[in-house]
């Protein structure tokens, strides 16, 4: 079985995110007032072959934990789809 | 003669100064290829600036499985000096073997200019020539150096007097201004606890001879050479 994985890495709440201050800026100056706390990370989609849902998230929790995301810095959230 | 490996990456580009820095100290310094396992005998190992696999994901968060990472960890555990310049202390940090992370520079811009930076802990390989509180202009050339920890790991860091360095305030008629890039606690460099892992974010290779306009960063090679010279004089190292 084939799972879809999106995987969201987000810098650390608390943690300065000056990507995201730029933005904040740009939207304000197009006349977004409305917008506030934006805050950049990114997306990293893969496939993940494995027996189960369950066996495919904990495989993308591992990948996540070794490299896709800085435990120091960053955290992230796991969507697991069936392909 | 000192034995140093500088670690080329693909991406790795300030290997050649680096070299010529060790050379110009009277080191023996050779290139080791990332895809390499042996460090050739190595008494110092150098990862150097650049942008080692294009920074892609994080900086140093690939370079860190490269083949020969698992012999710089091996020659880090066994009390070997490892030195991570700009890169380099991004790799050291993804493949902890410094704590801490490196992230993109709170004004975003990259930043490539002198600094001011004051050396804190001379109790390393790589910074015993200088006198404590030393003051060196070095230039800083990166995107991601703002180091950020857990206001644990910050504490730590302090308490062990194991920042290396620190920007300091500019002094007065310098055009240079401080914390090039919102760094906690202003640190440009620091080491793990033994003092043997050093990382820093200015670049001493192109501070290291007269014609670079700026010779602050030679201390650090001598360093390494003089830390050498006492360890065969004590019969510790096999040459």
């Amino acid at each position: 079985m084939t799972y879809r994985v999106h995987v969201r890495v987000m810098p650390r709440s608390g943690l300065l995110d000056p990507q995201g201050q730029a933005v904040e800026h740009a939207l304000a100056a197009l006349g977004f007032e409305e917008a506030g706390a934006v805050r950049v990370g990114r997306a990293i989609e893969l496939d993940v072959a494995a027996g189960s849902r369950d066996e495919a998230e904990a495989r993308a929790r591992q990948m996540c934990d070794k490299l896709l995301a800085n435990p120091v810095t960053e955290d992230y959230l796991l969507d697991v789809e069936e392909d | 003669m000192t034995r140093v490996a500088v670690v080329r990456f693909p991406g790795s580009n300030c290997d050649f100064d680096t070299l010529r820095a060790a050379e110009r100290v009277g080191a023996d310094p050779y290139f080791v290829w990332h895809r390499d396992v042996d460090l050739q005998d190595a008494d110092v190992v150098i990862l150097p600036g650049g942008f080692s696999y294009g920074d892609y994901l994080r900086s140093g968060a690939i370079a860190r499985f490269s083949p020969v990472m698992q012999a710089v960890k091996q020659h880090a555990a066994e009390g070997g000096p490892v030195l991570g310049i700009c890169n380099g202390f991004q790799i050291l940090c993804e493949a902890h073997l410094l704590p801490g992370a490196l992230m993109r520079n709170a004004g975003l811009a990259f930043v490539s200019k002198p600094v001011d930076v004051t050396v804190e802990r001379t109790a390393t390989v790589f910074t015993r020539d200088y006198e404590t509180g030393a003051r060196l202009r070095l230039p800083v050339a990166h995107g991601e150096g703002r180091f950020v920890a857990s206001p644990d790991t910050l504490r730590m860091l302090e308490a062990e007097g194991r920042v290396v360095l620190r920007y300091v305030a500019a002094t007065e008629g310098s055009p240079f201004q401080p914390n090039p890039n919102g760094s906690a606690h202003h640190i440009a460099g620091i080491s793990n606890a033994e003092g043997n892992v050093v990382g820093i974010m200015p670049h001493p290779e192109r501070a290291a001879d007269r014609i670079l306009g700026l010779t602050g960063g030679a201390g650090i090679f001598t360093s390494l050479v003089s830390w050498h010279q006492e360890q065969s004089k004590m019969g510790v190292s096999s040459r």
